[in-house]
């Protein structure tokens, strides 16, 4: 029991540190691709900034928990 | 790092961190999490019309991945969230308009106050006697548990649930997921009250729908917790979408959020597995009490957290 719970543990650390280097590097990406796009469309068209908010978080949901799903399960694969 | 839309500074390290802790609430809970989320955005300066829009927009990408993990482990009734859905948004619209009328004679803080008060205090006396009586009287399996065992659902309520069950008002609607029939109208009217506190205290108020579909419904608690989710991702959307045309979401802020709250939702939703449903209605106590410890401390210094 304890063994497997240090194996999970060791698992989850190594997923957290991937996913810290994914999710830096897509900061840049959104902030630096989209940040002004989204203030000129906040400023001067409200609905379609209202559309494009929902689905951007919903796009990031569904990538990122895919993302954290594959990681989990490629690093669970290797440790057992 | 700068957000434009909102004209704030503030560390996404921190964004995401508060976001993973939140996640983790929402993932075992079922609930959207403001009464933390809003106080700490209001921490670092944003303002609080931003606070709240931006909350609900990372709630929905949150909500997205805790069903979405729930769905995969069997937590969600589809039929009953979207039936939910209507009274929610219903209940929501509701609760914006008492706002208005009680802004309009000029007691809106104190009266919001002391209902919020009431209710919280109210829903963790309940949940605190019920989930402590059940654990009593009912053998549950010692450590850690997985699976169908741990959905084991005992309640010491179970006798009024059933009475609401066996109240005939058609139209009956069968939710084989939750192994559940009841009237529509009960369901609408559950949601609705939950949407009404939304729209009229703020927030999602996940605690007040989780344990109303465990109490009154008779949703087994996982389902509750799953379904939940499910439910916030239609009714959040709704909220983002109509503070988003009011100038109240900043969508980078929330995006930035939601990285670490999509691992936080994750976690909190595996969890769910290995305990029991009274255990996680016990452990559900101190968030209304949170909650309710926030809205004195703003009674008492008059700032709003």
């Amino acid at each position: 029991m304890k063994k497997e719970t240090a194996k999970t543990l060791r698992a989850f650390l190594i997923e957290l540190v991937i996913y810290a280097v994914l999710v830096v590097g897509y900061f840049f990406l959104v902030l630096h691709f989209l940040g002004e796009w989204l203030h000129h469309l906040e400023t001067r068209h409200r609905y379609t900034y209202g559309g494009v908010a929902i689905l951007l978080i919903i796009g990031q949901a569904v990538v990122l928990e895919n993302v954290t799903t594959l990681l989990l399960r490629l690093l669970r694969g290797r440790s057992e | 790092m700068f957000f434009p839309i909102s004209g704030a500074h503030i560390s996404p390290i921190y964004l995401a961190v508060i976001g993973f802790f939140i996640g983790i609430l929402g993932g075992f809970f079922g609930v959207g999490g403001s009464f933390i989320a809003g106080p700490a955005l209001r921490a670092v300066g944003l303002d609080w019309n931003f606070a709240v829009g931006t909350d609900l927009a990372h709630i929905v990408g949150k909500s997205v991945v805790a069903a979405k993990r729930h769905r995969a482990l069997g937590n969600v009734d589809l039929k009953l969230g979207l039936i939910m859905a209507f009274g929610t948004i219903g209940g929501a619209e509701v609760g914006a308009q008492l706002i208005q009328m009680l802004k309009r004679a000029g007691n809106v803080n104190l009266v919001v106050s002391v209902v919020s008060i009431a209710v919280y205090l109210s829903i963790s006396t309940f949940m605190i006697w019920e989930s402590r009586k059940t654990l009593s009287q009912t053998r549950l399996p010692s450590g850690t548990v997985k699976g169908a065992k741990a959905k084991h659902d005992p309640s010491a309520f179970k006798h009024v649930t059933s009475g609401i069950q066996r109240l005939r008002i058609p139209p009956m609607i069968t939710l084989p997921a939750s192994g559940v029939t009841i009237s529509l109208w009960i369901i609408l009217l559950v949601a609705f009250v939950g949407g009404l506190f939304s729209g009229f205290l703020g927030g999602g108020a996940g605690y007040i729908r989780m344990p109303s579909m465990v109490y009154v419904l008779g949703i087994p608690t996982h389902l509750a917790v799953g379904t939940d989710l499910f439910e916030i991702i239609i009714s959040a959307s709704y909220g983002t979408f109509s503070h988003a045309i009011k100038g109240n979401v900043d969508i980078l802020i929330a995006l930035v959020m939601h990285t670490g709250a999509a691992l936080g939702a994750q976690i909190g939703a595996i969890s769910t597995q290995y305990f029991a449903g009274p255990k996680i209605r016990l452990a559900f106590v101190p968030l209304p009490l949170i909650g309710a410890v926030i809205v004195i401390y703003t009674l008492m210094t008059g700032h709003k957290l």
